[in-house]
């Protein structure tokens, strides 16, 4: 166990190294999340910079040294990761490998696995991708119907999957198929591949957003052969290692390599974006209506925060039991929508500039941020559906 | 940029106090005795009074050199949510404000009347003459030897043993204190409250300089602390009140059937319900946070971003639970006899007491934004 005193030396290491590497602004915007990668010249950029970050030992600390970690205590990443936070430094964009696939891997790969796929993943050479939800099966997961038929040495993919994020940039999927459209359960029918995506017949469409950006595909798959060693796993038996990935996706199960999938947009970077911008005359952060939506989003902010805490004390939970837990999706999320779109209404007539206009407001940051807050509130059960589960969970109400 | 802090602590005391505090509460003060209530003079039980005396509640944040307990500040808001949760009411919340401003003087000259608020004297403090909660003036004065003023909203003033007043002398704000005998019904004018589980008067004063005891010492910040204080302890009392409004609401929407579905089935009642679950989440959340940051000395910025917070949330919870338990009654929420009004009316009540939820973030924005 690594002492207090190794821990601060650590996380004063990093943060000098942070600071004498945090790259310059490269003068064209980059993605606020990983889910917005949506051109060569920001690729190239976040690739090299996942390089930088892995090469000076910040990146996959607590994997296995032989795949290209260090072994060390999972608690160092965790120091590195905050220092990157306060740093405001980019991304590691390699999300899906860094944070899903490759613990997945590292947890139950075999040992050809783990030396083919997980180095790669942490210098940033090897994109992930993965092939989960379909157009016609987004939360229902169980029922994907995209199929895989073993064809001797081969399986055939056919079908589709979609909010594929970086399909085309990616190397590899993790891909959930249906090997078995017989099987008595559902699920016993899925089969979970390590795929690779540069084949014939993986055909990767990108998806344009509200924003303008792009960042995910729907990826076609017509009669596409990938080798049968691919299959991860036994046949049948996809259903199980899917569920393990959401696990590491949401977050409930430890074991990804670190690094930040989404820049930080704090309260406190709505008021400086405020700082000094004029409304009536005067400053706005002056004006007293404003003031007063401001603190209001600042209560909001602060008693999500606290309720993190309260969580943990068990005599303050006893009114309305499971409440915090099941709603921190719902709140942080919406609470995020609103503050963004407060942000972008502060901001004058400027505010109806956009990303390319020289006037805009740091680059459109916050007009791109506010339309991104959907992928939040729809993605991962909408806003809605979190509404129902709480009001039949936590207050009782009937379906 | 510093937003205050985010940590709870809660002790294994205030566990416990919490859980006996919701259970005697709950006794004391069914729905059916809280509307016993109502139209009655006086407004409260004197057993369930007694009862917290004995439980020493009244010196629970005074120090032991009084006769308290020295339990500290933040145990007082498990009390007043579970007094809120029972809508019952006592001459507890204007005792132990009176108590607490009259200590955060620093006059020893408070000192004996400390002892009496532990020992289970009723007391209040007349905060404002007006209607502005964020009034610094006070025209009360003494002058030519007479205490001569006018003050409105003095909570609990009927019964109470000791009145802390408030007053100008020679350019000076002072608190003065006046015993209740000193105060005949010719000066006292009863309120009409919205929030009928309460009872205030307005106060006419003209007594001799003689016959009171004028205390000195940090009287602003003891005035200016104490409505903070005392705006958390609204907060804790409507959070509590929320909780059981929105039981109300949700017995009734599992039980009331229409268009032949139970009517909690629908979206239209059943996500407004959520939010106000979540209203109340940030609320305990806020007053939580507030007690574990109020302290005996001075007020830090922490304390006081926190107060602020917490009085502005719960505030807004409790009217808009109120509100919304009013509507999802039907027609029975138009009623005297559904218990949403009550909820409704002390919500009202409550959201004016120690400053509406505009003050606080009024304040809270100049703690956050102006250099002091």
């Amino acid at each position: 166990m690594a002492t207090e005193q190794q821990l601060e030396n650590f996380r004063r290491e990093v943060a000098a190294w942070l600071q004498a590497n945090k790259p310059a602004d490269p003068g064209f915007l980059l993605p606020q999340s990983f889910m917005e990668v949506g051109s060569e010249q920001q690729l190239d950029f976040l690739r090299d910079w996942q390089y930088k970050l892995w090469s000076a030992g910040y990146l996959g600390m607590a994997w296995p040294s032989e795949y290209g970690g260090q072994g060390a205590e999972p608690v160092f990443q965790s120091i590195a990761d905050k220092e990157m936070s306060k740093a405001s430094v980019p991304i590691a964009f390699n999300v899906i490998g860094l944070g899903w696939a490759g613990p997945l891997i590292n947890d139950v790969g075999t040992e050809e696995e783990k030396s083919q796929y997980l180095k790669g993943i942490l210098t940033g050479e090897d994109i992930w991708c993965q092939g989960f939800s379909e157009p016609d099966h987004g939360s229902d997961l169980g029922s994907a119907q995209c199929r895989a038929e073993r064809d001797g040495d081969e399986y055939v993919i056919n079908g589709s999957k979609i909010w594929t994020t970086m399909g085309n940039y990616a190397k590899y999927m993790i891909l959930l198929a249906r090997t078995n459209p017989n099987a008595e359960r559902k699920y016993d029918g899925l089969s979970f591949f390590l795929s690779p995506m540069k084949a014939p017949g993986i055909d990767p469409q990108p998806i344009r957003k509200l924003t303008g950006e792009y960042g995910f595909t729907q990826t076609y798959f017509n009669d596409a052969r990938i080798p049968a060693s691919c299959l991860m796993g036994e046949e049948g038996k996809g259903w199980q290692l899917a569920m393990q990935t959401l696990q590491y996706e949401r977050g409930a199960e430890a074991g990804a390599a670190g690094g930040l999938s989404m820049v930080r947009i704090a309260f406190e970077d709505m008021i400086e974006s405020l700082q000094g911008r004029q409304r009536d005359g005067s400053e706005v952060l002056h004006d007293p209506v404003v003031r007063d939506e401001l603190m209001q989003l600042l209560i909001e902010d602060k008693a999500i925060s606290i309720g993190e805490k309260r969580t943990l004390i068990g005599a303050l939970n006893n009114d309305f039991r499971m409440s915090l837990p099941l709603s921190t999706k719902l709140r942080w999320t919406e609470h995020a929508r609103r503050m963004r779109q407060a942000a972008v209404r502060l901001q004058g007539s400027d505010g109806g500039l956009y990303v390319q206009d020289p006037e805009a407001v740091q680059r459109g940051f916050w007009q791109r941020a506010y339309m991104q807050s959907f992928s939040a509130t729809i993605g991962g059960g909408t806003s809605q559906v979190q509404a129902n589960i709480i009001a039949e969970h936590v207050l009782g109400l009937p379906k | 940029m510093d937003f205050g802090k985010t940590q709870i602590n809660f002790s294994e005391e205030q566990a416990m106090l919490l859980d006996a505090a919701q259970g005697m509460c709950a006794d004391l003060s069914p729905i059916d005795k809280v509307r016993s209530l109502l139209e009655d003079d006086k407004g409260y039980d004197d057993n369930a009074w007694q009862q917290m005396v004995d439980m020493g509640w009244t010196g629970l944040a005074l120090p032991e050199s009084v006769g308290g307990s020295d339990f500290g500040l933040g145990a007082l808001v498990p009390l007043f949510e579970s007094m809120g949760k029972s809508l019952l009411t006592t001459p507890l919340m204007s005792t132990v404000l009176a108590g607490e401003c009259l200590r955060r003087t620093g006059d020893s000259a408070t000192h004996v009347f400390l002892e009496q608020i532990a020992a289970g004297a009723k007391a209040t403090l007349a905060f404002v003459e007006a209607d502005d909660w964020g009034a610094q003036h006070v025209n009360t004065c003494i002058e030519g030897g007479r205490l001569k003023g006018y003050k409105r909203h003095v909570t609990d003033a009927a019964d109470a043993a000791i009145l802390v007043i408030p007053a100008m002398r020679k350019g000076v704000k002072v608190l003065t204190v006046v015993r209740g005998d000193q105060l005949d019904t010719a000066c006292r004018t009863k309120h009409d409250v919205l929030d009928a589980t309460r009872r205030a008067q307005s106060i006419t004063l003209d007594i001799a300089e003689a016959d009171i005891v004028v205390i000195n010492g940090e009287v602003d910040r003891a005035l200016q602390e104490t409505q903070l204080i005392g705006a958390l302890l609204v907060a804790a009392e409507s959070t509590g009140a929320a909780v059981s409004c929105l039981n109300t609401v949700v017995d009734y929407l599992k039980t009331r059937k229409q268009f032949g579905k139970l009517i909690g089935s629908y979206q239209a009642l059943k996500h407004p319900s959520v939010d106000v679950l979540c209203a109340i989440d940030s609320s305990k959340s806020l007053i939580y946070q507030a007690a574990s940051e109020v302290q005996a000395g001075a007020l830090s910025r922490d304390a006081r971003i926190a107060c602020h917070m917490a009085k502005s949330k719960a505030s807004e919870t409790l009217v808009f639970a109120g509100d919304r338990a009013v509507q999802f009654h039907g027609g029975m929420g138009f009623t005297y006899e559904c218990d949403a009004q009550l909820y409704l009316r002390r919500g009202l009540w409550a959201q004016q007491a120690f400053g509406d939820p505009m003050h606080h973030r009024k304040r809270l924005a100049a703690l956050i934004f102006d250099a002091e």
